[in-house]
C-alpha cells in the first residue's frame, strides 16, 4: 500500500512528465499568438510531430534525429498556416482547423508503418544530482531529457520576450502591427518566424510523447492535448511562466485518474467504468480555468495581444 | 506669432516634380515644394487632396513614381521610413504609432536598432534626458495606454525626435512633419504643442503641419501651401493677409459659402430630460458620467464641448440604450427610458450617429440597401423583403449624393465620407431625438457643409410628413392601430422639430451649429451658454478645468 | 512591372462557384502530391476513392448518401453558428449527445410497442434537446462570460465521448460489448431496402429517411437565413456584433439561441445516424461527422444550398477512404480541401492587377 507521501511524490513526478508535451505546445502557441497569429492546428502539428518522430527514429535508429524531424515537420506545417493566414490574409480560425485535419491525416499516413512497432529508439532519461530530495526530488531531477528541455525552455522564453529587443519587437507586432510597421519592423517576417517556432515546438511536443513519455505511435495519441494547450495560453495570460505552471498542473490532472485507480479503497476500483468520469477531468478543468480567467479581474497586461486573429494588410511601402 | 521673419535663403528641402499613383488615382501630381529651416509650413487640402501622401513620400513611407527630393542640396532617395529617419526626417502621424501595452521608453526606443539585450535603466535615463533637452514632459516608465491623448502625442513627438537624431541630439531633427496634430487636443494643449514646435524651429528645424483647421494654420504657419486633387494649386507666402475664406476657396477650387443657413427655430416641448445620470466607465473604476442633468427640447441643437474622455460617449450610449445606467433617470419623449429596450427607443424616434461609422454604424459586409433599412425593417413583420425599400433607398442615395455603384454594393467599399452619408440618411429619417457624435469627421469641405445643413434642417423640420404617414400605414397594417390615429400622430410629430445632442472634436463646428452649448468635464455639465453668448476662450477654460475667468 | 492588390468590388455567384470548384480541384491535386510524397500512389488512390463512392453504381451512391445525411445536418449546424461568427467546433459532441438521448429514449425509456412515427418523433425531440443543451453550455459561456466557444465546445466533445463510453461500456452495454442492444423495430428509420420485397432493385440500398429530413431542414434553414428578419439580424451579428447591438438586436441572447439551434441540428444528426444506420448506440459510430461538418459549412461558403454539395463531396471522401490504406488519407484530403477553400477566398477578395509604369521624368 503506497504511503500518502509516495503517492504525492509520484503524482508530482508524473505531473511534470505528462505536463511537458503540454508545456511545449503551449509555449509554442504562445509565441505565435504574441505575434498576432492564432494557430488552431496545434493538435494536428503535435500528431504529425509524434508520427514523424517515431518514423524517422525507427528508420535511422536515432531518437535525436527523430526529434529533429518532428520539429521540422511541425515547422513546415505551420508555415503553410503562415502562408495562408499571413500572406493571403485569410481567416485564421478556419485555416487552423483545416490544418489540424491535414496534420492529423498526414500523421496517420506517415505513422502507418510504425503502428505497434517495438524497439523504437527512445530519448534517454536520467537522474540529476538532487533526485533524492523528498517530494520534489523525483519530479525535478529524475526525468527524461525532454522534461529537462522543458525546464530550460520556460525561463529562456520569458527572457526572450521581456528582455531582448527582438522580444520587444515581437510584443509590438502583436499589439499594434501598424505602429511596428511604421517603425520599420517587418510584421510578416516576425509573424512567420514565430508561427514557425510555434510549429516546431508543437512538433517537439508530439515527439516528446512518442519518443519519451508514451513511446510508440498510435492514431490520435495526443487525445486533445493540443487543444488544451490553446486553452492554457489563455490561462497563462500569454506569459511563459504561468503557462508552465498550468501545463504541469494539467499534467497532474491527466495523471490523477490512473493513480487513483490503483487505490483499492476507492469505489473506482470496484466499478472501472467510473474511470471515464475521471478521464473527463482535464477537459472540465480547462473550461473551468477559462471561466475563472474571465470572472477574475483581468488587467490589461493579462489580456490577449490586441491584433490576435486579425490579418495585417499594409499599404504600399517604399519598394 | 507668424511675424515676417525672413526665411533662410537656401531651402532645406526641395520636392521636385514628385508624382505618385495608386491604381487609378493620381494621388500626387508633379508637385514642387520648398521648405526652409526654421519655418512652420502649413499644408492644407481636403481629404484625398494628396497632402498626406506627399508628406509620406518625404518621410519614406512611399517611393515616388517620378521626381526627386533634395535635402540640404543633396538628392536623397528613401526606401523606407528608416532611411528617412537616418537622414533626420521624421513624421508624426495622425494615428499615433504607439503600442499601448508597452511603456513610454519601450515605445520610444522601439524602432532603434539597439543592442540585443534590453537595459531598462539606461534606456529610461536616455529618454528622460532627451525629454528634458527638448522641453517635453513625459514619464518614461508609464504605460502608454494609461496616458491621455496630449501626453501620448508628446511621447510620439519624442519618439520621432529621438529616432531621427540618435547620436547628435543638439540638432534635434532636420525636418518634422505632423499630420493633423491638433485634431484630438484641447485648446490649451494645442497652444502647448505650438510652443514646442516654435522652440524646435528656433533650433533650425523645418516643420510641416498638415491640417484642415484653417484658422489655426493661418495663425501658426509662416507660409501655407494648398493642394487640390494631387496638385499644389496655391501658395500663400503671407498668411496674415489671407482670410480663412480664401483658404477654403483655394482648397475647394471655387467660391464656397462656409456660412450655414440657420433658419429660426423655436424650441418646443422637452423631448429628452436627464436627471442625475451616472454611468460607469469601461476602463476605470470611477464613473464616466456623474450626476448629470440635461434637457433637450424639440427644435434645438445642444452642443457638448469637451475634451475627449470626459463622458461624452458614455452619455450618448446610455441614452441610446447601448450602455447601462447606474443611477439617475432619463426621460425620452415623456417615457422613462429605463423601461425601454433599444428597439422601443428607436420606435419613439431616437436616433444615434455613432463615433465608429464602420463597425457600429454600419455592418461593413452588408450592402448599402441592407444598411439603410436598419431602422425600418422591424416595422414589417418576420419576413424580410428588401425590395420593398429599394425606391426609398434610391431616393436617399440621390438626395445625399452618396457615391456608390448601387444599393447592392458592400458598405465597406464606400469611402469614409459616403459611409457617413449612408448613416445620416438612415438616422435622420423619421427622427425626433438625434444623438450625433463627430458627424463630419473625415468628410471633405463640401460634404461637411452638406451634413451640417442636414442637421440644421432636421432640427427645424423634424420628421417629414410623408415618411410619417408611410410609417403610420405600416404600423396600422401590423399592429392594428387605426390609420387615422397614426396620421394624426405623424402630423403632430412633423409640427415639432427634431432635437439634436451633438458632440464633435471640432469646437468651431459645435459652436456654429448649436443653439446652446454645454461644457462637459469629468462627467458632468459645468457650464452652459446660449449661441449668442458663447465665447471661445471661456469655453476653452471650462473644458480644461480652468473654471471661471477670475478663479485662482 | 509590378503587381498590386486591389479589393474586388463585385463578387458574382458565378465567380464564387468557379473559385470553389477550382479550390477543390487544386486541393485534391495537392493532396495527391502529398500522397505521392508519403509513398501512396495518388491517381490510383483518388480513383479508388471516387469509384467507390460516386461513380460505382447504385450501391456506391447509396452508401455515399447515407454518409452524407449526418454530414448535411452537421454542415447546416456549423453554418448557422458561423453566420453569427460563432465557431461551433464541438458539433461532434452535440451529435454524440443527440445519439445518446435518442438511444435512451428508444431502448430504455419508451415502450417498444409505440408506433414508429411517434417513437421516431420523440427520439428526434430528445436528440434536439440534448444537442441543443450541450451547445447551450458553450453558448452561455460565450454570451455571458466571453469564454471562447471554440475551446469550450471542443472540450465538451471529449467529455461527451467519455460520457458515451461510460454508458456503452457500462450500464447500457450488451453482454459486456461496447454497444447497446439493438433498438426496437419502431425506432428504426425506414430505408429503401425495406421495400425490397416488392421491388427487388431496392435491395441492399441503405438510404434512409434521414436524408429526406435533412433536405427539409436544409430548405428551412435557407428560408430562415436568407428570407427572415431573424436571419437578417443574424447576418448583421455575424458581420459586426457592435452594429447588431446598435440596431437593437439582443446580442447575447441571440448568440445563445443560435448556438442552441446549432447544437440541436447536430444532435438530430446523431439521432439520424443511430436510428438509420446501426440501430443501436456503439462505440465510435461517428467517424467525426461533427468535425467534417465544419469543413462542409466552409466549403459551402455558408450558403445552405451549397451545403448539400459539400456534404456529398466529403461523404465521398469518407466512403472512399475505406478503399485506401491508411485511413488517415481521407482526413488529410478533408484538411487540404478546407485549406484550399480558405486560400481560394483570397481570389474572391482581391484582384491582381498590373501597375502601369509612369515614364520617369527629370
Amino acid at each position: 500500500m503506497a504511503s500518502p507521501l509516495t503517492f504525492v511524490e509520484n503524482l508530482l513526478a508524473a505531473g511534470v512528465e505528462r505536463g511537458t508535451p503540454l508545456l511545449f505546445a503551449t509555449v509554442g502557441e504562445l509565441l505565435a499568438e504574441r505575434s498576432g497569429v492564432l494557430n488552431l492546428g496545434v493538435e494536428g502539428m503535435m500528431l504529425l510531430g509524434a508520427a514523424s518522430g517515431v518514423s524517422v527514429a525507427h528508420v535511422t535508429g536515432s531518437a535525436a534525429l527523430g526529434l529533429l524531424a518532428a520539429m521540422l515537420a511541425g515547422a513546415a506545417l505551420s508555415l503553410v498556416h503562415g502562408a495562408i493566414s499571413i500572406t493571403l490574409a485569410a481567416d485564421q480560425v478556419v485555416c487552423g482547423l483545416g490544418l489540424g485535419f491535414l496534420g492529423a491525416g498526414l500523421a496517420s499516413v506517415v505513422g502507418a508503418d510504425v503502428v505497434g512497432v517495438s524497439g523504437v529508439p527512445r530519448l534517454p532519461a536520467f537522474d540529476l544530482a538532487l533526485s533524492g530530495l523528498p517530494l520534489l526530488g523525483p519530479a525535478l531531477f529524475s526525468q527524461n531529457l525532454v522534461v529537462y528541455l522543458g525546464f530550460l525552455l520556460v525561463p529562456l522564453c520569458w527572457f526572450y520576450i521581456q528582455r531582448t529587443s527582438t522580444g520587444l519587437r515581437l510584443r509590438a507586432v502583436g499589439e499594434n502591427p501598424t505602429a511596428a510597421d511604421a517603425q520599420g519592423i517587418g510584421v510578416s517576417a516576425t509573424r512567420y518566424t514565430h508561427v514557425a517556432l510555434g510549429g516546431a515546438l508543437a512538433g517537439l511536443a508530439g515527439a516528446s510523447l512518442s519518443l519519451a513519455i508514451t513511446p510508440g505511435w498510435a492514431d490520435g495519441m495526443t487525445s486533445g492535448q493540443g487543444w488544451i494547450a490553446v486553452g492554457l495560453v489563455i490561462f497563462g495570460g500569454w506569459d511563459p511562466l504561468r503557462s508552465a505552471l498550468g501545463a504541469y498542473l494539467f499534467g497532474a490532472i491527466r495523471r490523477l485518474p490512473l493513480d487513483l485507480q490503483g487505490v483499492q479503497s476507492l469505489p473506482l476500483f470496484r466499478n472501472p467504468n467510473l474511470g471515464y468520469f475521471l478521464d473527463m477531468l482535464p477537459y472540465v478543468f480547462t473550461v473551468l480555468v477559462l471561466v475563472l480567467v474571465k470572472i477574475g479581474r483581468v488587467r490589461r497586461r493579462l489580456g490577449p495581444p490586441a491584433s490576435l486573429g486579425q490579418p495585417f494588410v499594409r499599404g504600399e511601402r517604399g519598394r | 506669432m507668424s511675424g515676417e521673419t525672413p526665411l533662410e535663403p537656401a531651402p532645406r528641402v526641395r520636392l521636385c516634380g514628385l508624382s505618385k499613383r495608386f491604381g487609378a488615382v493620381q494621388a500626387v501630381d508633379r508637385v514642387d515644394l520648398e521648405l526652409h529651416a526654421g519655418e512652420i509650413h502649413g499644408l492644407l487640402g481636403e481629404n484625398g487632396a494628396g497632402k498626406s501622401t506627399l508628406m509620406c513620400l518625404l518621410a519614406g513611407l512611399y517611393r515616388p513614381d517620378a521626381g526627386h527630393i533634395e535635402l540640404d542640396r543633396t538628392v536623397v532617395s528613401f526606401r523606407s521610413p528608416r532611411d528617412a529617419m537616418a537622414a533626420s526626417v521624421g513624421m508624426v502621424h495622425q494615428h499615433f504609432m504607439l503600442v499601448p501595452t508597452l511603456t513610454v521608453w519601450e515605445n520610444v526606443l522601439l524602432g532603434t536598432r539597439d543592442r540585443w539585450l534590453l537595459r531598462p535603466a539606461r534606456a529610461i535615463a536616455r529618454v528622460e534626458q532627451a525629454a528634458e533637452r527638448l522641453s517635453l514632459r513625459v514619464d518614461a516608465r508609464a504605460l502608454v495606454g494609461d496616458l491621455g491623448v496630449g501626453q501620448q502625442q508628446r511621447v510620439e513627438i519624442l519618439r520621432v525626435l529621438m529616432q531621427a537624431s540618435p547620436h547628435d541630439e543638439t540638432q534635434p531633427i532636420r525636418v518634422m512633419i505632423l499630420d493633423e496634430p491638433t485634431a484630438v487636443l484641447s485648446p490649451d494643449e494645442s497652444v502647448a504643442l505650438f510652443a514646442t514646435l516654435r522652440a524646435l524651429c528656433q533650433r533650425g528645424c523645418a516643420i510641416v503641419i498638415i491640417s484642415h483647421k484653417l484658422d489655426e494654420v493661418r495663425q501658426a504657419a509662416r507660409r501655407i501651401s494648398v493642394m487640390r486633387r494631387g496638385r499644389l494649386v496655391e501658395r500663400f507666402p503671407r498668411p496674415a493677409e489671407v482670410t480663412t475664406h480664401q483658404l477654403a476657396a483655394a482648397m475647394v477650387g471655387e467660391e464656397i459659402s462656409l456660412e450655414l443657413d440657420r433658419p429660426a427655430s423655436a424650441p418646443g416641448e422637452v423631448l429628452l430630460r436627464i436627471r442625475g445620470l451616472t454611468v460607469a466607465s469601461s476602463h476605470t473604476g470611477r464613473p464616466a458620467v456623474r450626476d448629470l442633468d440635461l434637457e433637450l427640447r424639440s427644435g434645438e441643437i445642444l452642443g457638448l464641448a469637451g475634451v475627449a474622455g470626459n463622458g461624452q460617449v458614455e452619455l450618448m450610449e446610455a441614452i441610446a440604450g447601448l450602455r447601462p445606467m447606474d443611477g439617475g433617470t432619463v426621460e425620452l419623449c415623456g417615457q422613462d427610458a429605463a423601461t425601454l429596450s433599444i428597439r422601443q427607443r428607436i420606435a419613439l424616434g431616437l436616433r444615434y450617429i455613432p463615433e465608429d461609422r464602420m463597425y457600429t454604424g454600419t455592418a461593413p459586409s452588408l450592402s448599402v440597401l441592407e444598411n439603410l433599412v436598419f431602422r425600418r425593417y422591424p416595422d414589417h413583420g418576420p419576413w424580410l423583403r428588401l425590395q420593398r425599400y429599394a425606391p426609398w433607398c434610391q431616393q436617399q442615395i440621390e438626395r445625399l449624393q452618396i457615391a456608390t455603384s448601387g444599393p447592392a454594393q458592400a458598405a465597406r467599399l464606400l469611402s469614409g465620407g459616403n459611409l457617413q452619408k449612408v448613416v445620416l440618411a438612415r438616422e435622420l429619417d423619421r427622427a425626433r431625438v438625434i444623438l450625433a457624435l463627430h458627424p463630419t469627421r473625415g468628410l471633405d469641405v463640401r460634404a461637411t457643409t452638406q451634413v451640417r445643413q442636414l442637421l440644421l434642417r432636421a432640427r427645424s423640420e423634424g420628421a417629414t410628413l410623408e415618411s410619417g404617414v408611410e410609417h403610420a400605414r405600416g404600423r396600422a397594417r401590423n399592429r392594428g392601430a387605426t390609420l387615422e390615429r397614426g396620421v394624426e400622430h405623424a402630423r403632430g410629430r412633423a409640427r415639432s422639430g427634431g432635437a439634436i445632442l451633438l458632440w464633435s472634436e471640432d469646437l468651431e463646428e459645435v459652436l456654429a451649429l448649436s443653439d446652446r452649448v454645454a461644457v462637459i468635464k469629468g462627467g458632468r455639465i459645468v457650464y452652459t451658454a446660449a449661441h449668442d453668448e458663447v465665447e471661445l476662450p471661456t469655453v476653452g477654460r471650462w473644458m480644461t478645468g480652468g473654471g471661471a475667468a477670475n478663479a485662482t | 512591372m509590378r503587381l498590386e492588390l486591389r479589393p474586388r468590388l463585385h463578387r458574382s455567384t458565378r465567380l464564387t462557384l468557379a473559385v470553389s470548384l477550382a479550390s477543390v480541384t487544386v486541393a485534391l491535386g495537392l493532396g495527391g502530391v502529398l500522397l505521392w510524397i508519403a509513398g501512396v500512389e495518388p491517381l490510383a488512390a483518388l480513383r479508388a476513392i471516387f469509384s467507390a463512392s460516386l461513380f460505382g453504381g447504385a450501391f456506391a451512391l447509396s452508401d455515399t448518401t447515407v454518409k452524407a445525411t449526418p454530414l448535411l445536418l452537421c454542415g447546416l449546424a456549423c453554418l448557422l453558428a458561423f453566420r453569427a461568427r460563432l465557431w461551433n467546433v464541438g458539433a461532434e459532441g452535440q451529435l454524440l449527445l443527440g445519439a445518446w438521448a435518442a438511444t435512451g429514449v428508444a431502448s430504455f425509456w419508451l415502450p417498444p410497442s409505440l408506433p414508429a412515427p411517434l417513437m421516431l418523433t420523440l427520439m428526434g425531440l430528445a436528440a434536439i434537446v440534448a444537442g441543443g443543451a450541450w451547445a447551450g453550455i458553450s453558448g452561455a459561456l460565450r454570451s455571458y462570460l466571453g469564454v471562447s466557444e471554440i475551446i469550450s465546445s471542443l472540450m465538451l466533445v471529449y467529455i461527451a465521448q467519455k460520457l458515451l463510453n461510460y454508458f456503452v461500456f457500462g450500464p447500457w452495454s450488451e453482454r459486456g460489448f461496447p454497444l447497446t442492444p439493438p433498438f426496437p423495430r419502431s425506432a428504426w428509420l425506414p430505408r429503401l431496402s425495406d421495400w425490397a420485397d416488392g421491388c427487388p432493385a431496392l435491395s441492399g440500398l441503405t438510404v434512409h429517411l434521414g436524408m429526406v429530413l435533412a433536405l427539409v431542414v436544409c430548405l428551412l434553414m435557407w428560408l430562415l437565413v436568407q428570407r427572415s428578419v431573424w436571419g437578417f439580424e443574424l447576418r448583421i451579428l455575424g458581420d459586426s456584433p457592435r452594429a447588431a447591438r446598435y440596431v437593437g438586436v439582443p446580442v447575447e441572447r441571440r448568440m445563445l439561441v443560435t448556438m442552441i439551434l446549432s447544437g440541436a441540428l447536430a444532435g438530430l444528426a446523431g439521432m439520424v445516424e443511430v436510428a438509420g444506420v446501426v440501430h443501436r448506440l456503439q462505440d465510435r459510430f461517428s467517424p467525426g461527422y461533427g468535425f467534417v461538418g465544419i469543413a462542409v459549412a466552409w466549403l459551402a461558403r455558408l450558403n445552405p444550398l451549397g451545403v448539400v454539395l459539400g456534404a456529398f463531396l466529403f461523404a465521398a471522401l469518407l466512403v472512399g477512404a475505406r478503399e485506401v490504406q491508411p485511413g488517415g488519407i481521407s482526413i488529410m484530403l478533408q484538411g487540404v480541401v478546407m485549406l484550399g477553400v480558405v486560400a481560394g477566398d483570397f481570389v474572391l477578395r482581391y484582384r491582381i492587377q498590373r501597375r502601369e509604369r509612369e515614364a520617369a521624368r527629370g
